[in-house]
């Protein structure tokens, strides 16, 4: 699995540009998958099982999109300026190194403010080698992910894009090994959701389904004066999801989930997350509403060039998600 | 699948004197957010004949559909808001004086010494400012609050003014040699070339053409008329502000400029609300390049259009947005080049000409 997730991590793939990271993709799920599409917003929908009389149209939704960078202007000198996709912040862009989608590398560079001081986007630069406007191969509108190799530390594992490329893993991984489920289920790899859950937006309305599962990450708080604080750590199990800010997740399927868990001895932990959404919401609130839940990976350093999770917690995600599948879905 | 055909079939449009005209009585119009009937009476009068299908939906959209002719029609939506940023009476006291609130996005900074109009009557007022000889050094550094500030009506005014009464800026329209001058061009400006695209649409697609309400308090129209038309693709039409003025205060280049008066129709690769469809987006840029039409990329950056809602609507809608570039948006007066409005029509009406299922039938590579 871990290859997988080193190829899935390294493919950039900034929100709106994810076709290289959806062909990625395609190769990985054309096994195990049914039938596979792709919505006019580029989520691809890879559909397996048949719905039996207990089953369900279930929708499990994990974004491939990650956070990124668009140029905005390309100064005399060949520098270029620069806007986010997605939540970015300055503090992690500094000396970072960035990927363009026709494969041109750069630098990022920061002038004009003292030193230790918090730079805004519009202090940094990128710096691709250029000596001038005319020989910059970078145009305004081209997009760039952040470069960063994965990295395998044993137990824990780091790259730039854990959110929520882990997830993708989890997801190929758990069609890999479901051999047998009552429903239909209809594995979204959704797109845009860090400029706002639109992909799935729209995947949803698509899918109709009657249950959905976002798989994310989400924070963790057991880091050295983590605040705020969070009970979620790394190594203590999946995550199930109570609430984050954007959504509450379906209750009944909270409890389900969690027997479940019980059930077949997986290690999981409870997660409420104050900030932050999911495709959950864009589940919840289509057409005349989903019930919707989430199944979360503790992740430290979110939206920076070095997010770590844990292989462990990695493999109880895949399994949830693989035993959730295969049962009838109760609601009570 | 019809094969790429490379000319518009509809007669080719042009910016003369009736389209002129028609703009002075649209910008001059009030049309401020939730109340957008002004504007949409004049639209309505001048697409009845031209469209095969007209209606009024339950927000106040209109929504004219232009059927073209032939096998696989691209179904299109067009996009252009017809309301505008202005003000909303709140409150009334002594002497004719009214308290208001902004609706939309205008920077309170905007406001003191403004003449506006108020109401369905267009009850002329203006938004009263202390005058100089009775200000300090300190209150001229400070902004004045909206909440500080009346509208001046007069104590004749008596109850023909009530809270709930939309006002707008008071400017009249004005072409000064290659410019225009007036409040409202965004989006005006849209709307204008949208009628203008319907009395030549091009016969090879299905235009849908939407005049929506509600744009600049959250794309709110857009959003019903895109779940209403279903279309297979869509353009938001609009304005955006150029900010293409030297910088003063050092010497750093401009960069952060937005889009340039003279430069053509700006289209967007990205705003706050929309990662517009690449497909489109080279789509609009290969046909400006190939006729000849001057064009340019808007900056990527914040702001938004129709297209942030449309885009969104059921199973998604591949979507872009193009506009003309104005200077001093969302103010009192903000200014626009008669070239870039052309060149923003004969863009669309010629891209328009060139869609055939095989722009959309290649997935999204962005």
């Amino acid at each position: 699995m871990k290859s997988l997730i080193k190829q899935l991590v390294e493919t950039p793939g900034p929100s709106g540009f994810e076709y290289a990271i959806r062909d990625v993709i395609r190769e990985a799920v054309a096994d195990y998958a049914d039938e596979i599409r792709v919505d006019a917003l580029g989520s691809l929908i890879a559909k397996k099982g048949t719905k039996t009389d207990e089953g369900m149209r279930v929708m499990i939704s994990a974004h491939i999109d990650e956070i990124g960078l668009m140029a905005t202007y390309i100064d005399e000198k060949g520098f270029v300026r620069f806007t986010n996709i997605g939540g970015v912040s300055p503090l992690t862009c500094v000396g970072g190194r960035v990927l363009f989608m026709d494969g041109t590398r750069g630098v990022i560079g920061v002038d004009g403010i003292g030193w230790g001081k918090m730079p805004k986007l519009s202090d940094l630069f990128i710096d691709v080698g250029a000596t001038s406007k005319e020989d910059c191969p970078v145009k305004v509108g081209d997009v760039c992910g952040f470069e960063r190799p994965f990295i395998d530390l044993g137990k824990r594992m780091v790259a730039k894009s854990m959110d929520d490329r882990i997830a993708a893993a989890v997801a190929i991984e758990a069609m890999k090994r479901l051999t047998s489920t009552p429903h239909e289920v209809h594995f979204v790899f959704s797109t845009q959701e860090e400029v706002g859950l639109r992909g799935a937006t729209t995947a949803a309305y698509g899918v109709d389904p009657q249950v959905g599962f976002a798989i994310d990450v989400t924070r963790s708080g057991d880091t050295p004066r983590t605040n705020p604080k969070m009970a979620t750590a790394l190594g203590d199990g999946v995550a199930i999801k109570v609430r984050d800010a954007s959504f509450i997740a379906d209750p009944r399927l909270v409890d389900w989930m969690v027997k479940s868990a019980q059930e077949a001895g997986i290690p999981y932990q409870m997660e409420v997350l104050e900030a932050g959404g999911t495709d959950g919401r864009a589940i919840q609130l289509t057409r005349s509403g989903v019930p919707a839940g989430c199944i979360s990976i503790a992740c430290r350093y979110i939206h920076s060039p070095s997010e770590m999770v844990d292989s462990d917690d990695v493999e109880n995600a895949v399994q949830l998600l693989v035993k959730l599948l295969s049962d009838p879905i109760i609601l009570e | 699948m019809t094969k790429t055909n490379n000319q518009p079939t509809g007669q080719a449009p042009g910016i003369g004197a009736s389209q002129i005209e028609l703009l002075e009585k649209l910008c001059n119009a009030t049309a401020v957010s939730g109340d957008e009937h002004e504007v949409r009476q004049i639209v309505l009068e001048e697409i009845k004949e031209i469209a095969d299908e007209v209606t009024v939906d339950a927000l106040g959209n209109v929504l004219a559909t232009k059927l073209g002719r032939g096998e696989n029609r691209v179904r299109v939506m067009l996009a252009a808001h017809m309301d505008e940023i202005g003000f909303m009476i709140v409150n009334k006291h002594e002497d004719g004086l009214f308290e208001f609130e902004r609706i939309g996005g205008i920077d309170e900074r905007q406001l003191p010494g403004k003449s506006v109009l108020v109401g369905r009557e267009s009850l002329p007022g203006v938004i009263g400012a202390k005058p100089i000889h009775m200000t300090t050094a300190a209150e001229r550094n400070n902004k004045i609050e909206t909440s500080a500030l009346r509208i001046d009506l007069g104590p004749e005014i008596g109850d023909r003014v009530k809270p709930g009464d939309r006002a707008t800026f008071a400017t009249r329209f004005e072409v000064i040699g290659p410019s225009i001058r007036a409040k409202a061009l965004d989006n005006r400006l849209g709307v204008a070339t949208l009628i203008e695209l319907l009395k030549h649409a091009p016969e090879q697609i299905d235009l849908l053409a939407a005049f929506t309400v509600q744009e600049e308090v959250g794309l709110r129209g857009a959003r019903v008329a895109a779940y209403a038309f279903n279309p297979d693709m869509a353009i938001a039409v609009d304005a955006t502000p150029a900010y293409d003025l030297p910088h003063w205060d050092d010497d750093d280049e401009n960069d952060r400029y937005n889009t340039r008066l003279d430069a053509g129709p700006a289209v967007y690769v990205l705003d706050a609300a929309t990662i517009p469809d690449r497909r489109l987006v080279n789509w609009l840029v290969e046909t400006a390049q190939q006729a000849e039409i001057p064009c340019q990329l808007r900056q990527p950056g914040g702001g938004g259009t129709d297209a942030g809602a449309i885009h969104k609507v059921r199973s998604g809608i591949p979507s872009v947005s193009v506009s003309v570039p104005i200077r001093y948006a969302h103010t009192a007066v903000s200014l626009a080049r008669l070239d870039d409005w052309t060149s923003t029509l004969k863009l669309l009406h010629t891209a328009l000409g060139r869609v055939t299922p095989d722009l959309l039938a290649v997935e999204r590579r962005d």
